[in-house]
Order: C-alpha cells, then structure tokens, then sequence
C-alpha cells in the first residue's frame, strides 16, 4: 500500500528543507511524533500495530538523529540533491588541512602519552570550536551559495575531525579506566 | 489502548475496564512488586507487612523451594543450596566470574550459562530467578485478588543483550506476560520526576548489591529522555562486603575457610559495613565452624581506605555518561541516589564532590525503582491516559559485527535511543562464495575477541558471483526492550537469513520451554484450559480492537473493498472463536492480525499528522 509518510526527514518533522534548523521545533515536533508512535503506545495493542510502531519509532528516531547533528544533516541535503558526498572514496585534502590534522594527532598523541587528561579534554574542546566553525561555513554554502562541491568539501573535513575527537574520547577513557 | 490514540479527548472508543499489572525490581539482593492503585503507586507487602523479598532462593532435598526471609535466614547454615546475589550470574559463563572462589557454592564446570549444583538438582540462574519472580507473582494476585495481565520488569541499565534476555526468560519461566524490560535508573527518574515535577538535566546514581549504573536524563512536561547511561554490572554493595571480609581473614590470620564460615562472614561483613553508614566503629564478632572466634573492631576510616578504589570505579562511569550526553556538570539538575549502597557515607560524599552539589536522597532508595515500573505498568496496559508519560531510552552497549582481521565493525552505537533499526551493506571477497558468515558482538573495544560474542549465523544459497558483487545487506533492530534481532538479505537475488539473537550464554527455545512444562505443576489438561483460555480472551480483545477502530477511521481509510476484507477476517475469527478449538483460534487471529495491517499503518499516519496539525494549533495559542 502506498503510505502516505512524509518524504524526507525535513517534512517529517514538518521543517523547512535547509540547514539552518530550529533546533527547538525539532525536538518539539520530534517528541509529538514519538508520542503517537513510541511502543509504549501499543504495548496492548494487534501484532500489526505494534509491528508498525515499532518500525515508525526507529524511522523518526533515525530521522532525528540525522537532522541534530549538523554533519549528517549537511551530508543528508546533499543526497537530497543528488550529490555524493565521497567520504570514503575522495581523500584529497588541502595541505594546510593536512597539516592541521596532523597536529591535532600530535597533540592528542603527547597528550595520551603523558596521560594528561586535561590537555586532551582541552583538545575536545578546541575540536568543538572548529566543527562550529566549519558549520557556519556550511551554512553559507548549502542556504546561501547553493555551493555543493564546497558544501561536500566541508562534510568530508568535518568527519576528519570527527575521527579526531572519536580518538581523543577513547584515550581519555582509557586514561579514565 | 493503543487503537485508540487519534480518538479525540474523552471519548473513549474502546471498551476499557482495569487491568491488574505491576512493576517488579527483581534485584541482586532485595527485590519487589509494586501497583497503582487508586492513581497512587505503592509498594504490595507480603503477609507480615515486608516489602523487601530479599532474593534467596533455597533448595531442600525432594524438590521443596523457599524464597525471601525463610531461605535467607538458612543462608550460613546451609550455604551451598541457599543462593543468594544470583542475579550477578545472569547470562554469564563460569569464566566470566571474578572471584569465583568466594562463592561457597558448587559450581559445575560446563559451557553456556553458569549451573550450580543444589540439593534440588542443576538449577542455572533463570531457573532461581524465576523462583523469585514467582513468588512476587502470587504476592501480587493474592493481594490484588485477581490474575495479572502483565508486568514491567526492571533491569541494570547497563546490562547486555544476554543478561536482558536472561531476565526476559525467567518472566515466561514463572508464567509472568512481560510488558516491558525497563532499566533501573529510568524507572527510578519516572518516580521521582513524577513526584517532584522535575524539570532539567538529572542523573540517577544507582548502586546496589550488585550492580552499578549512572543514567542522565533530561526531563520535561512528562517526557523521560535518557541522553546516556554506563555503569559496571558488577559492582555494588556486594564487592564492599568481599573487600571487608578479605580484611578480616587478614587481620583475624585466618586460614582459607569452607562454605559456611565464608557466608557467615560475608554476612558478617555486610552488616559492619552497614552500620558504619551511622556510626563509627563497627564490631565484629562471631564463632567458626572450627571454634576459632574473631572479635574485630573495624573503623570508618579503615573501611574508607579498604573500599576508596571501588567508589573511584563508579566515577569513571559516571564521567564517559556526561561526555556522551554532551552535558557539562555545571549544567546537572540534580543527582538522585537510587540503591541501598548509595547510603554508605563516603559514596554520598564523593558523590557531593564530583557534582559540587549535595545529591538528593528525598526518597526510598530502596523502593523508588519497583515504584517507577508499576508506574509504567499501569500505562503500557492502558488503565491511564497514556499521553502524559513518554520515555525514551537508550541501549547501552554498541553492537556490531565482526569483519577482517577480527575487528569490529560498530551497526549501532551505544546510546542510540531505542526503537532503532540500521543495516549495513557488505560484499563477498572470493569469486563465487555462496555463503557468509555473521558474527554479533557487543561491546566497545576493536578486536572482536575483546568483546561479547552475541551471535553467529550463515547466510547461505548466495547465487555465484565474482567477488565483490554479491551486496549482503545485515539490519540490526533493537526493540524498545533493548533486544536485538538481526536479519541478512542478498539484495541481487533475495536470499534471506533471520536471527533471534540468543547470545551465547543465553538458553535455546527448546529449553526454555523444557522447563516450563517440568515447571507446571498442573496435569496437561489444565495447561490445555488454560492456553483456550488465553487465546479467547486475545481474540475477543483483538476484535473488540478493530472494531472500535473501524468505527472510528473505518469510513474514511478503508474503501469498501478493503472493509469487505477485513470484516471477513473478523466474521472467520467469530466462527473459530464459537467452535472453541484453540489452533483455529490462533490461525484465525493471525490472519486478521495480518488483514488489519494496512489499516494499522494508515491510522498510524493519520495520528502522526494529527500530532503535528495539534502542535501548530497549540503554538498559535501560546
Ligand atoms: N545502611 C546501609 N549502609 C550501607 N549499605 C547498605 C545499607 N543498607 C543497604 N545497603 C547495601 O545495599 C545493597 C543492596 O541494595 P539494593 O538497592 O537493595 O540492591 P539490589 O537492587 O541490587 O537488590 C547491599 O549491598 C546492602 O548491604
Ligand atoms: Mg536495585
């Protein structure tokens, strides 16, 4: 049967398809929806039902955690339009990039080798600062410039820094254990 | 009643009477059934006012079982037959016991799930489990006077697939209808949010006699969200009681002892530690099997120092929970203390410190869980307006798949809220390989052997192919009990493999069902009563549904075709219901569960558009 749930992640939540988001809608209209879906609704209820809910609750959960996050909300409007973003295929990164990321490497490295916890949460924090900074300039390309390769250029940047603080956790909770 | 979500406020369009169900902490060392009645959650006593069923079972030669109070109070004199902290051993293997020597019990020695031997035969952990949720069970319907529909059953947050579906197994064991697995922490924030209106960012501290764990939560206007949960399970009050017996032994200069000494001695140590939540010196004194006396005085700040490193270990839980809920200290609420170990004054400090704010502990530590599940309870079977209370929760352990080189590759990362559902393309790598191999594990670390090995299933018949080209697709769904079931699909040709995790440690269908028919006491006509009788009552309950359904949304979803259809669903489950035969019951069932489908679906999607047309209306408002 052809059902009628919304197309993409964007109309699900009833937002507009761009990357700016109000954050506080999202989560309004995502706690509605799983307030209509969510198992605990059908925990009484026909197999169908609880089958269907069950599918439905992880759709929007899914939905949601792709729109929160800024990286897979960019790379998900580029799928939208039909661009790829090449994460794994497309590793070719400016030299001044490259160079970042090695020391950003070098420091979570010393940092774990001299067990010093509070240089690698300072890292996290430094690594927050600049995923924000890469986030404004997705803004601008994806809402503003309409600029996809630049846009696919920020994802593949950001999911190397990504890896980066996914490293910098572990060795602080190695560190912590 | 789910059906009915779409149906506009105060009107009902379900025939709805009150259904008994309850809430049960089945803990490591105590544990509890708790109702709502008359809108107010309570604790349901036993017949001479106890609350707290301490979980002990005990096995007497001929088959005879005591549960609670009677078996504890055997617990020094016959150690090996009386089992206590059995929950520790849930969904574990021998090897996986620390400590394994301080148990005065007699282990057997076999793979899968760790059995022990009893006076009573082999018992392994779901088997003594159920023994204690079965005595709930009659404490619950003797008091509540009637048969229960269901129960919400609670678990450690962080405990895995294998000993979550140890649990689940131990409700069917003892002939409980599961409503929900819901974790400790969560149902511990549902009383106490609940209680005080609480609003913000909390964290639920947890440790009990066996376990540990730390949940953050942010809580507002009735939705629960969990943002992240860790912990230890195996940690708790237990591990204080082992590094306090090991400083007796030291300072009595005792040589090892048998069975008995060790349970009287822990049992020793259990009490010092607790008084020294009030006082500051505890004694010890006690008489051995051997006549050796011990006469010891154990100060705070000894029992401080023995026990500091076991506080830190709930520390660095707590610090990975924050950092995966991306919430600061400076911005937590509040810190609920949940568990009777939390009374020990140096985790309520070190608590104070590590929050910078004094922790609360303005409820029952030892109730606020079975509380916050008969909470639940009383929801998920439909005695109240259900759109008051949502909670969302996390599984807390990434799952995945084994690849190259025995490393792990993550399909779900730990706290993912559940529901959730994700698939992952894989391909073949020699030309003209028909099967694959799958292999499930749990856990965070890379190798695939340092994790916790759920599952391993072929998927076979793969049309030949050149490596490379064949696309295996594996989906892993997580439940809203935090189960896992795993399906693999070749997408060229269609192929299919579909698993219900039973972890490794877990026990098989075929065995679960063994001992509920030795566990029936009733001849097998009873059972056979009994099954009609069920399936009666679901398919009355299934009918009464859909016809309310229909009612409601039948003219403006279904066209007359598709109504047609369905009614004659409904009108054959009416035949099989007159001709009370129990299979034509069940197929009948089925088959109008399956005809409804569409319609389901549909009423799903015009409530999710109600939901959304309802938040505007509201927006305009404020
Ligand atoms: N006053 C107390 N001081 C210290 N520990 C206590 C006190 N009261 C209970 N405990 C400990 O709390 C643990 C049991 O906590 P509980 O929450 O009932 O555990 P569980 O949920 O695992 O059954 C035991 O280790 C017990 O010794
Ligand atoms: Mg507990």
């Amino acid at each position: 049967m052809a059902s009628e749930f919304p197309q993409n992640h964007f109309d699900l939540f009833r937002l507009p398809v761009r990357f700016a988001l109000d954050r506080a809608a999202l989560d309004q209209n995502y706690r509605a929806l799983q307030g209509e879906v969510h198992p605990d609704r059908y925990a009484t209820a026909t197999s169908a039902e609880r089958l269907r809910s069950a599918q439905m609750a992880a759709l929007v959960n899914e939905a949601y955690q792709t729109l929160k996050s800024p990286v897979d909300r960019a790379r998900y409007l580029l799928h939208l339009n039909g661009v790829d973003t090449q994460e794994e295929t497309n590793t070719a990164m400016p030299a001044d990039f490259l160079m970042r990321q090695m020391e950003w490497r070098e420091t979570v490295e010393d940092a774990r080798a001299a067990a010093d916890i509070a240089a690698l949460e300072k890292a996290l924090d430094d690594l927050k600062r600049e995923a924000a900074e890469f986030e404004t300039q997705l803004h601008t390309a994806l809402d503003e410039k309409n600029d996809h390769a630049r846009a696919a250029d920020l994802v593949r940047k950001l999911r190397f820094l990504d890896k980066v603080r996914d490293e910098t956790e572990l060795a602080i909770e190695t560190l912590e254990t | 009643m789910a059906l009915l979500q779409i149906s506009e406020p105060g009107k009902s369009a379900a025939p709805h009477q009150h259904r008994l169900a309850v809430g049960i902490d089945l803990g490591t060392t105590n544990s509890l059934v708790a109702t709502v009645r008359s809108g107010l959650a309570v604790v349901l006593s036993d017949e001479e006012g106890h609350a707290l069923l301490p979980s002990v079972v005990r096995y007497l030669p001929g088959g005879n079982v005591t549960v609670g109070l009677s078996a504890q109070a055997q617990q020094s004199g016959d150690p090996q037959n009386t089992l206590v902290s059995v929950k520790r051993f849930m969904g574990r293997g021998v090897h996986d016991i620390a400590d394994i020597g301080l148990y005065p019990y007699r282990f057997v020695d076999a793979p899968g799930m760790v059995q022990l031997n009893t006076a009573g035969g082999i018992k392994n952990p779901v088997e003594i489990s159920a023994e204690i949720l079965r005595a709930l069970k009659i404490r619950a319907e003797k008091s509540l006077n009637g048969e229960l529909a269901g129960a919400v059953i609670t678990v450690p947050a962080y405990f895995d697939e294998a000993q979550r579906q140890a649990t689940k197994d131990a409700a069917t064991l003892a002939g409980i209808n599961v409503l929900r697995l819901l974790n400790e922490p969560t149902a511990a924030a549902i009383a106490y949010g609940l209680d005080n209106a609480a609003e913000g960012v909390f964290v639920i501290y947890d440790l009990g006699g066996g376990t540990f764990d730390v949940s953050v939560l942010r809580l507002s206007r009735g939705v629960f969200e969990v943002l992240a949960t860790n912990g230890d399970s195996a940690l708790g009050g237990d591990d204080f009681d082992r590094r306090v017996f090991c400083w007796m032994l030291e300072k009595a200069q005792l040589p090892p002892v048998g069975p008995e000494d060790t349970r009287l001695l822990l049992t020793k140590a259990r009490e010092a530690k607790e008084q020294l939540s009030t006082r500051s010196e505890a004694h010890i004194t006690g008489v051995l099997s051997g006549g050796d006396v011990i006469n010891l005085t154990l100060d705070n700040a000894t029992f401080t120092e023995l026990t500091q490193h076991l506080v830190g270990k709930t520390l660095a839980p707590t610090r990975k929970a924050l950092r995966d809920a991306g919430i600061a200290i400076e911005d937590v609420q509040g810190v609920v203390m949940v568990g009777g170990a939390t009374r020990i004054p140096q985790i309520q400090r070190a608590v104070a410190e590590f929050f910078k704010q004094e922790p609360l502990n303005n409820l029952d530590p030892d109730k606020v869980v079975a509380l916050g599940a008969a909470i639940q309870a009383n929801v998920l079977v439909g005695n109240k307006d259900e759109t008051d209370l949502l909670l969302l929760d996390v599984i807390p352990l990434s799952l995945g798949l084994e690849t190259m080189g025995g490393l792990t590759e993550k399909i779900i990362a730990r706290n993912s809220t559940i529901p959730v559902a994700r698939a992952q393309e894989f391909t073949t790598f020699k030309d003209g390989q028909t099967a694959m191999s799958i292999h499930v594990a749990q856990g965070e670390r890379e190798l695939v052997s340092d994790c916790r090995s759920l599952a391993r299933f072929e998927l076979r018949g793969i049309p030949p192919m050149a490596a490379g080209a064949a696309r295996v697709r594996v989906t892993f769904q997580v439940d809203a009990d935090g189960l896992l079931s795993v399906s693999a699909r070749e997408q060229t040709s269609g192929v299919e493999a579909h698993v219900t995790v039973k972890p490794s440690y877990g026990l098989g269908d075929d065995e679960i069902a063994a001992m509920l028919q030795s566990s029936f006491s009733h001849a097998a006509e009873d059972r056979e009563a009994r099954a009609l009788r069920e399936a009666q009552v679901e398919a009355d309950q299934l009918l009464a549904t859909i016809r309310a359904a229909l009612e409601q949304d039948g003219d403006a979803l279904l066209d007359a075709a598709e109504r047609d259809a369905l009614e004659s669903s409904m009108t054959a489950l009416q035949s099989a219901l007159a001709s009370a035969e129990r299979d034509a019951i069940t197929h009948a069932a089925s088959a109008l569960n399956r005809a409804s489908e569409t319609f389901a679906a549909r009423r799903m999607d015009a409530s999710i558009a109600r939901a959304l047309t309802g938040r505007k209306i509201d927006d305009l408002k404020v």
